[in-house]
């Protein structure tokens, strides 16, 4: 509690914004007026009292699907980046406390996937599974391993050159105990300060993938998406297909400011 | 040899093995896929005699190894395969897609590159200013926000309300240079505002961490104006880091115009990509991910060797 108090105001608009989609996200049914797929009514109705943000290029509420958008997008972008925080941190901590031969060749396989640009080989990999949503998180955690495996091979290599750590190894503790009990205890304020930011990116990704029409699928009401659907009213003046723009961008601007303002009180200026 | 030169040859063999490791990976997914090619062209009706038929046409009854070798063969004669959708050779397809592409980065680049090394001078000038902060929070802004977003907002306002620009990026072989830079200044536009973000801060922290150098105060003792310092006592010293970020930068351009070019219809490698991702059409697919990837490693070596060359300490041993 004290520590809020002390809060910045970016990171104060951060948390209220991310609290807030959060909140969207949980209780969609409830918020939203009509179902997520149900079409309400004709083709890109304008803004009405019936339909605040009027309807899609179906005949679908926009607010509603905005609403479910936030539960899909969101709670999509949460999986993957989990997803790959827990196999990249695994093997990261595997790699750093095997050494050796282990070590090379995952950091080398690591090397190779980092090598080629996310969105590229994200695109290749969902060419030869096909789009759908699992093969689209599963592409997406797998990508991703590689930055958080990085990440936490150096944060453990810190910490299993360290006495504890060979005096656990010289009662026999195991591979696998030593990573829940030692290493991961020891490292896991760098992957939590890490995890905001890959989240603002894998959420960035997702809804890029959704924009490009390979990502999330239809009926399915994701932000991304839903930009794309409706892209054509813009060259109306409309500006509705901003605001499922929008809204992902004032989701990552809050999140940064949010992580901003951790990553200033890990360093120890306080001021 | 010199430090150097040895130095730089080991960044080059190192790009060389990542780029084979980088094709056999693509090559290597395209086999994990579960059935194969001609089963996916011909459907799941098609009978055994036609299946083997494609097959045998396709080259698909040959082990892997060998498959990989042929592929990699062809690539290094320009002969890319036949698209699945349209029967037509890859490297066709390619041509004119991959002149519009790198039109249009170098388009950004000009753009972005004197804009961003610029605002990163003046805003180390004016340190902690209202205007260094503003730039700051205005290049925040930028990196987090989606390149469609950035592109729609900028065609609402420049090409809707104020109807300066063209909606949507449409050239061809006929497209004279004048037009197609006057077509392609939004797309150019939006992918300068997504780069400029991180060079700008990038050069600002250099320039801020060479101002903290005695000779800096030295000149500044000396009486020697204050741009007089940034330009020729600061900017030199800083052009290291400098031209190692822009480079990387080129580098996310290149990759970058994938999601632009879809926003605004431009005929570039980033729409082939997204089209034929969409189709699965593999062949398309693998070569236009290998012309990706490996620009993004050569560009990623050429950031690493240009360092390393402006590097002086590094020169003289």
């Amino acid at each position: 509690m004290k520590t809020l108090k002390t809060a910045p105001p970016t990171a104060w608009f951060g948390m209220i914004v991310v609290a807030l989609t959060m909140l969207t996200a949980i209780f969609a049914p409830l918020i939203a007026p009509h179902a997520e797929t149900e079409i309400v009514g004709m083709q890109f109705l304008p803004w009405s009292a019936e339909h605040p943000l009027g309807t899609d290029n179906l005949g679908r509420d926009m607010l509603s699907r905005m609403i479910y958008g936030a539960r899909n997008t969101v709670g999509l972008a949460l999986l993957t980046t989990a997803m790959a925080f827990a196999a990249g941190s695994m093997l990261g901590m595997f790699a750093a406390l095997r050494g050796g031969w282990v070590d090379q060749v995952l950091s080398r396989i690591i090397d190779v996937i980092m090598a080629v640009p996310p969105l590229i080989l994200a695109l290749m990999m969902l060419a030869i599974v096909g789009p759908s949503i699992p093969n689209m998180v599963a592409v997406i955690a797998f990508i991703y391993v590689a930055p958080v495996y990085r990440l936490a091979r150096a944060a453990a290599m810190n910490v299993v050159r360290l006495d504890f750590i060979e005096a656990a190894r010289l009662r026999g503790e195991g591979t696998f105990w030593l990573m829940r009990r030692e290493v991961l205890p020891n490292i896991s304020s760098t992957l939590i300060a890490e995890f905001g930011l890959r989240f603002c990116f894998v959420f960035l990704f997702i809804a890029a993938l959704s924009f490009l029409g390979i990502g999330i699928q239809p009926p399915t009401a994701d932000w991304g998406s839903m930009v794309k659907d409706n892209a054509t009213l813009i060259t109306f003046g409309d500006i509705t297909p901003l605001i499922p723009a929008g809204a992902i961008a004032l989701l990552t601007v809050a999140i940064n400011f949010i992580v901003d303002w951790m990553l200033h009180r890990a360093s120890g200026l306080k001021t | 040899m010199s430090n150097v030169s040895k130095l730089i040859l080991q960044r080059l063999i190192l790009g060389v093995l990542t780029l084979f490791a980088v094709s056999a990976l693509i090559f290597v997914g395209i086999e994990l896929q579960p059935g194969d090619l001609a089963q996916q062209i011909l459907g799941q009706s098609a009978t055994p005699e036609t299946l083997a038929a494609w097959r045998a046409e396709l080259g698909l009854d040959l082990p892997a190894h060998l498959r990989y070798l042929d592929w990699l063969s062809g690539v290094a004669q320009g002969d890319l395969g036949n698209s699945l959708a349209s029967r037509r050779p890859v490297a066709d397809l390619l041509m004119s897609r991959l002149s519009n592409t790198m039109f249009l980065a170098a388009y950004a680049a000009i753009i972005a590159v004197p804009v961003a090394v610029a605002l990163g001078l003046l805003a180390a000038m004016w340190r902690n200013s209202p205007f260094d902060r503003g730039v700051n929070v205005g290049a925040l802004s930028a990196i987090s926000m989606p390149e469609f977003f950035v592109a729609y907002v900028l065609i609402l306002v420049f090409s809707i309300r104020l109807g300066w620009f063209p909606t949507l990026a449409r050239i061809d072989e006929a497209t004279s240079l004048g037009d197609a830079v006057y077509r392609c200044f939004l797309p150019a536009l939006t992918l300068m505002l997504v780069v400029v973000a991180h060079m700008m801060r990038m050069t600002r922290a250099a320039i801020i961490n060479v101002l903290a150098s005695p000779y800096i105060e030295m000149a500044r003792l000396k009486g020697v104006p204050r741009w007089r310092v940034i330009l020729r006592h600061a900017l030199p010293n800083a052009a290291a880091p400098i031209i190692n970020v822009v480079a990387l930068n080129l580098a996310y351009l290149i990759v970058g115009v994938v999601v632009v070019e879809a926003v605004f219809s431009y005929p570039g490698m980033g729409q082939l990509l997204v089209d034929a991702v969409s189709s699965r059409d593999l062949p398309v697919v693998q070569a236009v991910g290998l012309f990706f990837a490996a620009t993004y490693v050569t560009l990623n070596v050429l950031a690493d060797i240009l360092s390393i060359m402006s590097n002086p300490r590094l020169r003289r041993g």
